[in-house]
């Protein structure tokens, strides 16, 4: 019970090309998991691999008890919902409980319960009925991670979740998301954002191109080499 | 005013516009209640596109003397819609290029077969009134009034036994496949159903008419409302009255039944469209 999720020298990709190789790490339950690369590092093919929608080529994937492929609370990148989806934020939110309703065509009074707690737990109950087009870009994500919470409630597995986002509303969702992990939520999050995972990670892995560069603890990284070169470029970054 | 209501009333003594009316509200029903699915998928032509692939069918029906048309029509339709719904991301032709190369083809196909092996003197005459609609709604047999009334009654069966698993599915592909919802499996499930609707519908208004059937009620209650569910019961019921109102005008004034069905839907789109101007400047 104190390993969710265990990978063992896994390589993925598509037949004959190799996307990450050797990728060894665990993520136990109440961790928050940073993974960091650069884009075409094969990070949203880990997520596929993690979410159990693409076979490993290689390797293991060992999974604890409640983290089974369709249990993992995901919350996809850029979420390809058109401008004009009519659709009420309870309505969006319970379809989350959906992997568990099976064939029953309704969703019956604990999933319901279920759907209330999760937008009580992340503040937008009054908006409950409102239009999801019609709600700024943080609230948007509030919902989805609300339909995460409904899908799973103990790990979730965000795909650069703060993307397109205002400062603000950033901050907000890293609070919000710090809170979820503070409550016993094992958090999985893929970003770019080194400082952001300097500041909430507690391990990190790092994925370079076609190998992973580091798994560890936060402190860990921020003494290893790897962490210094990458943070140090980060920085100058935000510095021009 | 008494004058239309007691012709109406002389009309309905006659099954045949019983059957007319009892039909033409089934259909819009039915094709209603996919065309937001269809709409948010971006799949706002596959109405035209099967329509088409259904149009060939039945000219190839027609020229092997098959006297039940549907048991081709039906089959290669349904083929050709899990075929386009499934293309997805993964081909070379994409979404809408895929529809317009299978509709036309289909189109040139089947008026090409009706050329060459004419089953009756006037060509232009049956091609006209399988690509807009004919009268022969107006010419219901019992048996065709019941294979209607039971295809409409699975086509809305399933819609609502499924309905959460569309949304989703609409919604948010990749969420609903990472969750284990098998998103596949209900893509495939929408094509069939719309096929269904579209083979059904071809007799009401005609194949070129058919995608009007299934968006226009659609864009309609999305002018409006904002939920999803309140979206798909405004758009059955928009479709549902303006079907009867243009099967009624049809009659009284003696227009064809389809493109009175289509002109009373883009009314109310029209209308619909007005008022959500007026609400969001009140809003403002």
């Amino acid at each position: 019970m104190n390993v969710q999720i265990a990978c063992k020298n896994v390589a993925l990709g598509y037949e004959g090309s190799i996307v990450a190789e050797k990728l060894s790490f665990e993520v136990a339950p109440g961790d928050h998991l940073y993974i960091l690369g650069e884009n075409g590092s094969g990070k949203s093919t880990l997520v596929k691999a993690l979410l159990g929608l693409k076979p490993q080529l290689s390797g293991e994937i060992l999974r604890g008890e409640g983290v089974a492929p369709g249990q993992i609370g995901y919350l996809p990148q850029q979420p390809l919902v058109q401008r004009d989806f009519p659709a009420s934020v309870r309505e969006i939110v319970l379809s989350g409980c959906l992997s568990k309703s099976g064939l029953r065509p309704f969703y019956n009074a604990a999933e319901r319960e279920r759907a209330a707690a999760a937008m009580e737990r992340l503040g937008i109950t009054e908006l409950s009925k409102r239009c999801y087009r019609e709600l700024s870009g943080g609230q948007q994500q509030r919902v989805l991670l609300a339909r995460a919470l409904c899908a799973a409630g103990k790990i979730l597995l965000l795909d650069e979740p703060v993307t397109g986002l205002d400062p603000r509303a950033q901050a907000d969702l890293y609070e919000m998301i710090g809170s979820l992990n503070r409550d016993g939520v094992t958090i999985i999050m893929v970003s770019h954002d080194v400082g952001a995972a300097m500041r909430h990670a507690s391990h990190i892995l790092h994925i370079g191109s076609r190998r992973q560069l580091f798994f560890g603890t936060a402190e860990d990284y921020a003494k290893s080499a790897v962490g210094r070169t990458f943070i140090a470029s980060e920085e100058a970054e935000n510095d021009d | 005013m008494t004058e239309i209501l007691s012709t109406l009333h002389e009309f309905f003594q006659y099954s045949f516009v019983r059957y007319a009316f009892i039909v033409g509200l089934l259909i819009a029903l039915c094709a209603s209640l996919l065309g937001v699915t269809l709409v948010l998928k971006r799949f706002s032509f596959i109405g035209d596109g099967l329509s088409h692939v259904a149009f060939g069918a039945m000219a190839a029906a027609a020229v092997t003397g098959l006297t039940n048309e549907n048991l081709i029509v039906l089959p290669v339709t349904l083929i050709s819609a899990i075929l386009l719904l499934r293309t997805g991301q993964n081909t070379r032709i994409k979404g809408d290029a895929a529809v317009a190369m299978i509709s036309v083809g289909a189109l040139a196909i089947g008026y090409m077969l009706m050329n060459i092996f004419p089953t009756s003197a006037n060509i232009s005459a049956d091609v006209c009134s399988t690509l807009f609609g004919s009268f022969s709604i107006l010419a219901l047999k019992p048996s065709d009034v019941r294979l209607c009334v039971v295809m409409s009654a699975i086509v809305i069966g399933t819609f609502i036994f499924f309905y959460n698993k569309i949304f989703a599915v609409t919604f948010d592909e990749s969420f609903a496949k990472a969750t284990g919802v098998k998103a596949e499996l209900y893509n495939t499930l929408i094509a069939v159903i719309t096929a269904l609707i579209i083979v059904l519908a071809m007799n009401l208004v005609g194949s070129l008419l058919i995608s009007a059937l299934i968006i226009f009620p659609a864009l309609s209650a999305m002018r409006l409302f904002r939920s999803f569910r309140s979206v798909i019961i405004c758009s059955a019921v928009i479709s549902v009255v303006c079907a009867g109102a243009g099967i009624l005008l049809s009659i009284l004034v003696s227009t064809p039944v389809g493109s009175t069905i289509v002109v009373a839907d883009l009314a109310v789109f029209l209308v619909f469209s007005l008022i959500s101007k007026a609400v969001r400047r009140s809003e403002k």
